[in-house]
């Protein structure tokens, strides 16, 4: 360790190493431009939910920067929505979505990853043709189950259809999939039975799709909107996408910083799991190319 | 002890499965159709001289009962069903209801907002794909380049893809509003006198969305495209650059081909995204989709005609959801048409 420095490599790069000052320039230069356009939007409206009810946020004397920044429309917000309310269906859907789709996305998957039962093909069928629809044009139908099931404007209804996703199986068995056969067979021989080789041996190698998954999930019930649009009917039921809406077109013109506060609560959940699990969200996508 | 097969294993192979234990079962030897499927399908027990089939054959079906479930009663059926109930006067809420034939399909073949909102959903492909496969791919070449604060910059491109397209749909109505940051920026740089009407002219209202749509699917495409230029040999980008080669003629030439099938396969996946929008249009146009309906697509329309609790008709929505499947399906097998002969 504390042998004679020799003075290696430079650890840090320098400026040059990355190319020619000009080409450096111009990279920054067209990201932050790019910046500025994908985040600019969303910045924008957090900056707004900030500004003081003294200060415009339309209109030519709006200015970017809130000069009074506060927090009112965040406690206005709590108080004369009940966002709590919505929060928390949301999140009952999130949650029971996450943890069906991971039961039973996990023991289709490890069933596919295994030879040796007849059958296989036939399931294998079912579930490419399950994704063979798009949701759009089945959502009459899928109403008309949830309505004969008694379970309009019912939050059960919003999570039923999505409660396991062939996509989710699929990404569980190429897991699996990829567990070497010779530590099964090992642990075959030392008489752990199917069970056991599940629990201890197939899903702890898989916790990479099981985050992908769970991400994915949480997700599309957060975001989701049109399902929960047709479901819904009454404001107690609602979720945070559906309040939001509401409240934007509802015709008590409500403050429009209220507004911006919602949305920028309603992001915060996904933005807190993309910081922790960031490299499982970009895995994520590639997976989502199997949709085909 | 050396002939543990999958359910053969002394402890009790799965819940519900101990009831049975490993001796009652003698062991059989491999049948025709066992030994076809082992030669095909090497199991872990292939070469233990056991049967490599469960001897519980609903075992591995107790597994896969509740996603065969799911799949089948939320997925293949509600497709059957609406082919059903397309032939019907079925209303949303439930009640008697008709055979009535073709009726549904001669109607929708004579309705002009049935073909209005086709025509809004193809549009929206076509100006979108190829906006969608070219910009994420300029972009990915721009972030490929491991410059310091790169993540950075790759996780804010991302950002648009986490909010919800109601959070994003509400930022860009701000935005384009009358009195919103870009036409009050364009009428302090006096490039324009009177706001433009993004959100009350029906074209302005489409192509917002579109822009819209193409904004919040940047960087999830940016990622797709990422990881498929890795694939790209860097030695062909050296020896091209020290044959004089600019950069736009390397990326015509090196890095297309080299993304190629990325190319395809996002064009087809944005394609089938385009035909399924709806949130974009109903936040940008409101709940009616544009003036009069004319910014309506097909997923729009759908919920319109056949799903509202009052005047909806469930049976003329699944005509009209029968069409946009038809429209999607046509979509996917060009695509793969398109992909083959490529390849070829």
């Amino acid at each position: 360790m504390t042998t004679a420095v020799d003075k290696p490599r430079r650890l840090m790069p320098r400026w040059r190493d990355y190319g020619r000052p000009r080409e450096l320039v111009v990279r920054y230069l067209l990201l932050v431009f790019v910046l500025f356009i994908t985040v600019g939007p969303l910045l924008w409206q957090l900056l707004s939910s900030l500004k003081g009810p003294t200060e415009d946020v339309f209109g030519s004397g709006a200015s970017l920067f809130p000069h009074h920044p506060s927090l009112r429309a965040y406690r206005q917000v709590f108080d004369q929505v009940p966002v709590w309310t919505y929060i928390r269906n949301s999140f009952f859907v999130a949650v029971i979505s996450i943890a069906s789709q991971l039961v039973f996305s996990t023991m289709a998957g490890y069933m596919l990853s295994k030879p040796g039962w007849k059958g296989r093909k036939l399931v294998w069928v079912v579930l490419m043709a399950s994704m063979m629809f798009p949701f759009e044009s089945i959502m009459v139908s899928l109403f008309l189950s949830i309505r004969d099931l008694g379970l309009v404007d019912n939050l059960v209804g919003v999570w039923l259809p999505g409660f396991v996703a062939a996509i989710n199986v699929l990404i569980m068995r190429a897991a699996f999939l990829a567990v070497p056969r010779e530590i099964e067979d090992a642990a075959m021989l030392d008489g752990a039975g199917e069970w056991k080789r599940f629990r201890y041996l197939y899903l702890p190698s898989a916790y990479g799709a099981i985050l992908v998954v769970t991400i994915n999930t949480f997700i599309s019930a957060w975001d989701d909107f049109l399902w929960p649009l047709i479901v819904l009917r009454t404001e107690d039921h609602f979720t945070l996408t559906l309040g939001l809406s509401r409240l934007q077109s509802s015709s008590f013109g409500y403050d429009q910083r209220l507004v911006m506060a919602g949305s920028v609560i309603s992001v915060i959940p996904v933005l807190v799991l993309f910081v922790i699990t960031q490299r499982w969200f970009y895995k994520g996508v590639s997976s989502g190319a199997v949709k085909l | 002890m050396a002939q543990h097969t999958l359910d053969q294993a002394p402890v009790p192979a799965s819940p519900g499965a101990g009831a049975l234990s490993p001796g009652t079962s003698p062991h059989r030897p491999p049948g025709r159709l066992r030994r076809a499927l082992r030669s095909v399908v090497p199991g872990p027990t292939a070469d233990a001289g056991g049967a490599a089939l469960y001897r519980r054959w609903w075992l591995p079906w107790l597994w896969m009962a509740p996603a065969i479930v799911g799949t089948t009663v939320f997925g293949v059926f509600p497709f059957l069903n609406t082919l059903l109930v397309s032939f019907t006067d079925a209303k949303p809420l439930g009640g008697t209801y008709n055979l009535v034939g073709l009726d549904n399909y001669t109607r929708m073949f004579g309705d002009s907002d049935f073909w209005l909102a086709t025509r809004n959903s193809v549009l929206y492909a076509v100006i979108v794909v190829p906006l969608m496969i070219l910009l994420p791919l300029l972009l990915a070449i721009l972030v490929e380049k491991n410059l310091p604060g790169i993540g950075f910059f790759r996780s804010a491109f991302y950002t648009p893809v986490l909010a919800s397209s109601v959070v994003v749909g509400l930022s860009w109505q701000w935005l384009l509003s009358d009195q919103g940051l870009v036409n009050t920026w364009l009428e302090k740089a006096h490039i324009i006198r009177e706001a433009i009407p993004f959100l009350s002219d029906s074209w302005l209202i489409l192509l917002s969305a579109m822009g819209l749509t193409i904004w919040k699917g940047l960087g999830w495409y940016m990622i797709f495209y990422l990881a498929a230029l890795g694939n790209v040999p860097k030695e062909l980008h050296e020896a091209a650059a020290v044959d004089g080669a600019g950069s736009i003629r390397r990326f015509w030439h090196i890095t297309v081909p080299g993304v190629r099938q990325s190319m395809m396969l996002v064009g087809t996946l944005t394609g089938i995204g385009s035909l399924r929008v709806f949130t974009e249009i109903y936040m940008l146009g409101g709940s009616t989709g544009g003036p009069g309906g004319a910014d309506r697509t097909l997923p729009f329309y759908i919920r319109d005609v056949g799903l509202d609790p009052l005047t909806g008709n469930a049976g003329y929505g699944a005509a009209v959801s029968v069409a946009l499947f038809a429209l999607t399906l046509g979509l996917t097998l060009l695509a793969q048409r398109l992909t083959k002969e490529d390849e070829s």
